[in-house]
Parts: structure tokens; C-alpha cells; sequence
């Protein structure tokens, strides 16, 4: 039998090729010192610099989310107060979403992966590439300066007329840092754009591409279309607040609605700038693991597509409440309903490859069926909030709070460290313990759902969310959902502390680990400043599995 | 609908007892039909969770690469399975959209609206004035089995009328009136809650709708008027008609060409750019505060704006006064 645990040493142990004794020239060894970092116009050490980036905002939202969840056991809230409750939670969604989210996949693996796959030797506009981190920095000391010089109290939402008039944190630097990161964004998906149309080995036609390339295409398209739209709200808001235009505020002749619109065409879009990488992510990983082209392949491209299309058609579904018009409800309403289809044939697509391939259980695999179970109940809970009645009750309830943690968290963070795992070997030519990161996964799992699940239920029950107190009936889910961030939280600590140490202690890792196909895999671990030694050519569909 | 519903779900009513809930209460005509919905859904999703888990089951445990069984069948079908997969759901989609917007229609665009309350909120309390003169906070009264129709505006921000227990929610936008009209078909207390983030006490500004019986609410409509002024709301408008300066232009007698404002509220008046208006509550809020933007055919442009002179209350007041006069009424004209 096809033991698991075997199956990996063997996989590991595969032929040694390039392992060689004496450190290969590769882009980590290439060059040294700091300067030759911050200087660097390789896509794969951008990557690196981007990954230490976004890291460091993840540990600073998680940890605001840390105290949040404690003081959130008692109904008082006795930890903190309001006034910095409220700014912890802000503080959480402006890091996680323009921070680490939606950079995460594309700028880290994207960066990355995406020359590596085209079989070139880096991305169309290097330059470009690393001025994009530089803005990226710069947003992120707008945004930690607003934090420290006393923080904002507004939310990742900004909703006017609190933002443009009321609130009294420091509400200006961090739009800035916002509407910086958005230009980072855009130089990074431009950069895809053009890479992906024009940087393709020779025979690598657009039909053969790794479906982990479509989606960066679909989400850079995304990306450019939408972050404008970012840029203009928040940069509305910085003009009401400093010149006290009136734009959003009623008293002063606005239309506080306006800036919802806004907001949400940006915001429902940036979803899927979130959650397609992570398609992509896993459609590598299960393709890789069960040894088997994805099922249907060209379907999964193409609904990357739609989604990419579908998703600037609903931001209204979240403003059901809001009093727009009951008809401008109805239609945003059906076509919330619509977009679910292209996610729910990716379901069950990748489901069918399992079956039809011979499952390998691993890390990365293990982070892709944790990804299916958790985004599924997400997608799902999405359909609830598209009913229109049902949306009534649970909109700004702890419902909505959870099941975008489903996809935001359960989707997409799994994505990204299930593809974090998958290429590890390639990024630092070590190979991770293998063991503890199935530990880590299985943890991650069990506490996502204990934090996350029992707030469904505080929603349904009636419990606002952004909530610093609340009634004691709702005491006890609320503890269970702490409890289960602690869980969580140990979970990633282990990724964090294995995969360091694997820097030191790893085993040396051969150019394909896994077996897997893809020009990625076709050059050494870690691979040499120029990628390839000579340019490949591809002759024949993605994920050609044999065996 | 869905009287049946298992009642171990739901809670005890007493509020001073709150128990470990997990299932809310349910106390309007409308709660029963979300949670018939809601239950749907529950069980449509738990449907598509179980057969997701039966395909992962069978790629996991059955890990030998399978090309006869399921395996075989799957990949000589794959056009009839992907369009089952996408056509079913799009099905099931389109009726539970269909149920969910029929609902939201009863409940945002109702045929017939009910006894109207005004809720004011601000940073960060609720303000409620009913038409007979009582004025709470953060507590509201209601008869039991009655429409209510709650007209809801907001001093500065936006905030959110939240009763879950009626899974009744409306957004409470600054500078316009927002309607919401429930029935409550159970007495009791039951919480309300402020659902949108409007600043430090966001989730201070909650407090307890009263459900009574219609003969008890009559009578507590009496009672308790100390330390108020025993005016109704239309008459405490009429004195701020006459305090705010209106009644110098309004009046028939006056030197200033101004409409006379009998009879004004609910009929369709003729503006200067041609079109018409019907004077609903937010067209006469408008026209004491933005006057400059529908002028009334005939007038010119003289009335001053109100804006930030006379707070939500008062406007209400003034409005329930407007609406108090019918066009045969003196009143305006005699005081
Ligand atoms: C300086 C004189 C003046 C004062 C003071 C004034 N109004 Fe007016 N009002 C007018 C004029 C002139 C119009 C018609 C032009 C227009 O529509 O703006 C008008 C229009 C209105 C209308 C619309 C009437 C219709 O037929 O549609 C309402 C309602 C109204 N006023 C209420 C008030 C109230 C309430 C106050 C006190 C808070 C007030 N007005 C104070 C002059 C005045
Ligand atoms: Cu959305
Ligand atoms: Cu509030």
C-alpha cells in the first residue's frame, strides 16, 4: 500500500541531480550584503523582500488581533477600551487586507514563480518591479506612523461622513498609506500583465499556461481596473477632512452613499484579488499531489475569468441596508448569486482531479483539502448574505465577520501557505520537516474553525460586529472563539518557526522534489540569478503526468 | 408560516435571565419567514458540504489511482457533470433569490406602511419621539400585532436600527429619512442594537424595544408625562413654527410672497422647474433644510436654510405639525 508517510521519503529522497556538495551560484549566494538587496532588480529576491514584508505586517495585525479576541471574553471588554478597541480593529483590517492579503500571493509567490514559469529570465519591467516594494515600504510607514502617532479609529471600511469629519484619529496619513499601497499594487499587476503576454518561453502557448498563471492574470486585470477607484475614495476623504469640501457629508451638501459606492467597487473586486491567487495556489498544488492535469482545465482558466468580470458587477451586496434603492438591491442581489457559480465548478473540479489522480497526502495537500472544506462553508455562507432577507438580519453581525474569515482566511491564507510549502524547496533549497508542517496544518485547521464557526451563530444570534461590549448571553460563544484563536495562533507560530530553521537545518533540496511538472521545477533549488541556462521550450500541456 | 418551528430552539423571552442562546427570538411576522429561509439554505449547504466530503473521502481513502470505478465514470462524462455542476446550483440560486428579494420588498418597500414613530440617533444614543408627545431614549414602545413604521434619521453619522429579534435592520443615514416597518407579534423586551460603526460608544448605543398589549400601550402613552410637557408633537411643532420664524413668512397675512402650508403635506405640488413632487415627510424635511433645491412653482428662492439651526426632533415636530393641518384648517392664518 501506498503509504503516506513513505510515499514522502521517497519522493524526497528522488535522484539527487543537482545536489551538489559545493554551494551552487544561485540568486541567494550571488550577490551579498544589504546593498546588494535593496538594490536588486531580481524578481526572485524582490519576492524574498516582500515576503519578510508582508510577514512583518501579519505578526502586527495578528497581534491586534490577539488582544482583541482576549479582551473580547468578557462582555465589558475590561482589557482595553473602547477607543482602543476600536482602533485595533481598524488597525487589524487596513495590515491584513492592503498589507499582507492582497500583496501576499501575487508580490511573494507571484514575484517569484511567475518568470520561473513562463521559462524567462525575470519579469517584463525589472525596475518597476522593485520601485513597487519601494512604494509599498512607504505606504506601510504612512500607515504604521497613523498607527503609532495615535492611531485611527474609523475601520478598514473608512464609511463617511465618521472618516471625512467625525473621527478624530489620524485618519489622513492612513488613507495615504492606503492609496500608496494601491500604487504598489498596480505596478505589480502591469508588470504580470505584460509579462504574461509577452515573456512566454517559445511553445508555452496561452492554453499550456500553469493554471497558477491564469489566475495572476485574471487578478492583475482586477487589479489595475479597480485600485483606482480605491485611490479616488480615499483621497475624497482626505479633501473633506482637510478642506472640508463637501463631498460625502450631508451637513456640508455630500452624499455619504457616494463613498460606499466608491468604496465597495474597489472593495468586492479587491475579494477576488484576494481569493483567485489562491486558486491558483491550489490548483498547483492538487494538480502536484495527486499527480493528475487538473479536471478541466480550460474551464478553471476561463472561470478565473468570469469571476475576474462577474466581480465588479456586485459591490452593491453590501449596501442591502443601506438604503439604496429596493430595485438596485434586487439586481445586485441575483448577480451575487451568479458569481457563486464559476467558484462552485472550481470546487468541483478540483475535487474530481483527487479522484482521478492518486493522492499524495503532504503539507501543501493537507493546506489544498483545508482550503476546499473552508472555502466551500465560505462560498456558502456568501449565498446566505446574497438572499436579500436573510442579509437584512445578519449584515455588520458577527455572521459577516465570519464568513469573510472563511474566504479571506480560510481561502486564501491556506492558499498562500500551502503554496509558501509546495515551493519552499525552490525558494531556499531546503527541504521543510515535513512532519511538523502536517502538525501545523492539522492545527491551523482545527483552530480556524473553533474561532470562526462560533461566530456564524453570534451573527445569527444578533450580535453586531465591532462590538468592544456586548450582552452577556453572548459570553460564552465568544470565549469558545477565543479559545480557538489560541489554537490558531500556535498554529502559525510552528510554520514560522520550522521554516526558519529549516533555512539552517533543512535538508538540501533537489530541483523537483515532488515530481512535479512545470518549467519552475526544470531549473536548480534555488535557482540561478538568470533562471535558466538556456531558454526552455515547452512542448506539451501543463501538468502532463504520466504515471 | 413555519409555526411549527421546533420551539427547544428557541430561547426563553425573559431578558433578565439571559441563558445560553443559539437560536434568537423571534417576535415579528417577519422573523419567522428569514428563519424558514435561513433553514433553507442551512440545509442546502449542509447538502453540498456532504457531498463535497463524500468526494474528498473517495480521493483520499481510495488514493490508488483510480481509472474504473468513479474515476472512469467521471472522465467519461465530463461535459454532462460540469453542466449538471453549474446548472443545478444556478437553479437553486435563482429560487432562493427569488424568495429572499420578495421578502426584502415586503419589508423596505411594504404596500402599507403603519403607525408612524420617529427614532433620531446620534453619537451615541437613540432619541424617540411618538406622535402623542412622549419622548424616550433608548427605550421604544410599541403595541403588539400593529404595524409600526419607525421614520429614522441621524444627527451625524451613520448608525443602524438593529432589532434581531424582529431580524429587522435599516441604516440610518445622515440628512434623509429612512423608513422601516415591522409588525411585533409578541410582547416583551426584546434588545436593539446600533449595527453600523459610528465611533468610540458604538457598541454602548443599544437599548430595549417594550412590546405591550394595545390597551396597555394606550394607557403608558398616558402615563409618566411628568417633567414633559403634555404637548403632543404636532403641537410642540406648532410653537416652534411660530418660535423658528416660519409663521412671519407662512402666514397668509404675511409681506413675504411665501406658499400658504395648509394642506401642503401628502398633496402634489408643482415646482418651478416644471415637475412635481408629492410632499412626503422627506420632501417637507428637505424644504426646511435645503430649500434652494426644490422651489415651489410660482415663489422665488427667499426661504433660509434650517440647516444646523434646529436639531432632528424639532424637525419632526415641525413636520408632524405640517401634517397635522388640512387645507381647510386656519390655523396658520388665525395664530
Ligand atoms: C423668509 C421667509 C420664509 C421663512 C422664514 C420660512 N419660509 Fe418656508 N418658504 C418660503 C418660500 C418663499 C417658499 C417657497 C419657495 C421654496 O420652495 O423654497 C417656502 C417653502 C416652504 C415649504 C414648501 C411649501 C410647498 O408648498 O411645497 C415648506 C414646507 C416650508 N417652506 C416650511 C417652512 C418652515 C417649517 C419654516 C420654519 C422653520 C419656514 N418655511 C420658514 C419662505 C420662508
Ligand atoms: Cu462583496
Ligand atoms: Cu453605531
Amino acid at each position: 500500500m501506498d503509504n503516506s508517510a513513505n510515499s514522502q521519503h521517497h519522493l524526497v529522497n528522488d535522484p539527487p541531480e543537482n545536489v551538489a556538495e559545493e554551494p551552487q551560484e544561485n540568486y541567494l549566494n550571488e550577490g551579498k550584503g544589504l546593498m546588494s538587496w535593496l538594490t536588486t532588480t531580481d524578481h526572485k529576491r524582490i519576492g524574498i523582500l516582500y515576503l519578510l514584508t508582508i510577514t512583518f505586517f501579519f505578526c502586527i495585525a495578528a497581534f491586534a488581533a490577539a488582544i482583541m479576541r482576549a479582551d473580547l471574553t468578557t462582555p465589558q471588554g475590561d482589557l482595553v477600551i473602547s477607543e482602543t478597541y476600536n482602533k485595533l480593529f481598524t488597525v487589524h483590517g487596513v495590515l491584513m487586507i492592503w498589507f499582507f492579503l492582497v500583496p501576499s500571493i501575487p508580490t511573494v509567490l507571484g514575484n517569484f514563480l511567475v518568470p520561473l514559469m513562463l521559462g524567462a529570465k525575470d519579469v517584463a519591467f525589472p525596475r518597476l518591479n522593485l520601485a513597487s516594494w519601494y512604494v509599498f515600504v512607504a505606504a506601510g510607514v504612512f500607515t504604521l506612523y497613523a498607527m503609532v502617532a495615535g492611531g485611527v479609529d474609523t475601520g478598514w471600511t473608512f464609511y463617511t461622513p465618521y472618516s471625512s469629519t467625525y473621527s478624530n484619529g489620524h485618519v489622513i496619513s492612513m488613507a495615504m498609506g492606503i492609496f500608496i499601497a494601491g500604487f504598489s499594487s498596480i505596478f505589480t499587476g502591469v508588470n504580470f500583465i505584460a509579462t504574461i503576454h509577452k515573456m512566454r518561453a517559445p511553445g508555452l502557448t496561452w492554453m499550456r499556461l500553469p493554471l497558477f498563471i491564469w489566475s495572476l492574470y485574471a487578478t492583475s486585470i482586477v487589479i489595475v481596473l479597480a485600485t483606482p477607484v480605491l485611490a479616488i475614495s480615499m483621497f475624497l476623504v482626505m479633501v473633506e477632512r482637510l478642506f472640508g469640501v463637501g463631498i460625502f457629508d450631508p451637513a456640508l451638501g455630500g452624499d455619504p452613499l457616494l463613498f460606499q459606492h466608491l468604496f465597495w467597487f474597489y472593495s468586492h473586486p479587491a475579494v477576488y484579488i484576494m481569493i483567485l491567487p489562491g486558486f491558483g495556489a491550489i490548483s498547483e498544488i492538487i494538480a502536484t499531489f495527486s499527480r493528475h492535469r487538473v479536471y478541466g482545465y480550460s474551464v478553471v482558466a476561463f472561470s478565473s475569468l468570469s469571476i475576474a468580470v462577474l466581480g465588479f458587477l456586485v459591490w452593491g451586496h453590501h449596501m442591502f441596508v443601506s438604503s439604496q434603492s429596493v430595485y438596485a438591491g434586487l439586481v445586485f442581489s441575483l448577480l451575487s448569486f451568479l458569481v457563486a457559480v464559476p467558484s462552485a465548478i472550481k470546487v468541483f473540479n478540483w475535487s474530481v482531479t483527487m479522484i482521478l489522480g492518486r493522492v499524495q497526502f503532504t503539507t501543501p495537500l493537507l493546506y489544498a483539502v483545508g482550503f476546499l472544506g473552508l472555502f466551500t462553508i465560505g462560498g456558502l455562507t456568501g449565498l446566505f448574505l446574497a438572499t436579500l432577507a436573510v442579509d437584512v438580519h445578519v449584515h455588520d453581525t458577527y455572521f459577516v465577520v465570519a464568513h469573510f474569515h472563511y474566504i479571506m482566511v480560510g481561502g486564501m491564507v491556506m492558499g498562500y501557505l500551502g503554496g509558501l510549502h509546495l515551493w519552499w524547496p525552490k525558494i531556499t533549497g531546503r527541504m521543510y520537516h515535513e512532519w511538523w508542517g502536517r502538525i501545523g496544518a492539522t492545527l491551523i485547521f482545527i483552530g480556524f474553525n473553533l474561532t470562526f464557526f462560533p461566530q456564524f451563530i453570534l451573527g445569527y444570534l444578533g450580535m453586531p460586529r465591532r462590538y468592544h461590549t456586548y450582552p452577556p448571553e453572548f459570553q460564552f460563544l465568544n470565549v469558545v472563539s477565543t479559545a480557538g484563536a489560541t489554537i490558531l495562533g500556535l498554529g502559525y507560530l510552528l510554520p514560522f518557526i520550522y521554516l526558519i530553521v529549516s533555512l539552517k537545518k533543512g535538508k538540501k533540496a533537489p530541483d523537483n522534489p515532488w515530481r512535479a511538472t512545470g518549467l519552475e521545477w526544470t531549473t536548480s533549488s534555488p535557482p540561478p540569478k538568470h533562471n535558466f541556462e538556456q531558454t526552455p521550450t515547452v512542448n506539451e500541456e501543463a501538468y502532463a503526468y504520466k504515471d | 408560516m413555519l409555526s411549527h418551528f421546533p420551539q427547544f430552539l428557541l430561547a426563553q423571552t425573559d431578558a433578565d435571565a439571559p441563558a445560553l442562546r443559539f437560536w434568537p427570538e423571534r417576535a415579528s411576522d417577519m422573523a419567522g419567514h428569514v428563519d424558514a429561509v435561513f433553514i433553507g439554505l442551512m440545509v442546502m449547504s449542509a447538502l453540498i458540504v456532504l457531498l463535497l466530503l463524500v468526494l474528498l473521502g473517495y480521493a483520499l481513502f481510495n488514493y490508488k489511482r483510480d481509472d474504473r470505478g468513479l474515476g472512469l465514470w467521471i472522465a467519461k462524462s465530463r461535459w454532462k457533470l460540469e453542466t449538471t455542476w453549474s446548472v443545478i446550483p444556478f437553479l437553486v440560486f435563482l429560487g432562493l433569490f427569488a424568495i429572499g428579494a420578495k421578502l426584502y420588498i415586503d419589508s423596505y418597500d411594504p404596500t402599507e406602511e403603519g403607525r408612524e414613530i420617529n427614532v433620531v440617533g446620534r453619537q451615541w444614543m437613540w432619541q424617540i419621539y411618538h406622535p402623542e408627545g412622549k419622548m424616550e431614549h433608548d427605550q421604544l414602545h410599541i403595541p403588539v400585532g400593529e404595524p409600526i413604521t419607525l421614520v429614522l434619521s441621524s444627527e451625524d453619522v451613520i448608525h443602524s436600527f438593529y432589532v434581531p429579534a424582529f431580524r429587522v435592520k435599516r441604516d440610518v443615514v445622515p440628512g434623509k429619512y429612512v423608513r422601516l416597518t415591522f409588525t411585533a407579534n409578541k410582547t416583551g423586551r426584546f434588545h436593539f442594537f446600533c449595527a453600523e460603526y459610528c465611533g468610540t460608544n458604538h457598541s454602548q448605543m443599544d437599548g430595549w424595544v417594550t412590546v405591550m398589549e394595545p390597551e396597555a400601550y394606550a394607557e403608558w402613552l398616558q402615563q409618566d408625562m411628568s417633567g414633559q410637557d403634555h404637548l403632543t408633537l404636532a403641537e410642540r411643532g406648532r410653537e416652534i413654527f411660530h418660535a423658528q420664524g416660519c409663521s412671519g413668512c407662512h402666514e397668509p397675512d404675511s409681506t413675504v410672497h411665501a406658499p400658504r402650508l395648509a394642506g401642503v403635506a401628502g398633496s402634489r405640488i408643482a415646482l418651478q422647474d416644471g415637475g412635481f413632487v408629492t410632499a412626503d415627510s422627506g420632501y417637507l424635511r428637505d424644504s426646511i433644510l435645503l430649500p434652494g433645491k426644490d422651489i415651489v412653482a410660482g415663489f422665488q428662492n427667499v426661504m433660509p436654510s434650517y440647516q444646523g439651526q434646529i436639531d432632528e426632533g424639532q424637525i419632526a415636530a415641525l413636520i408632524a405639525y405640517l401634517q397635522s393641518l388640512d387645507s381647510e384648517d386656519s390655523d396658520v392664518s388665525t395664530r
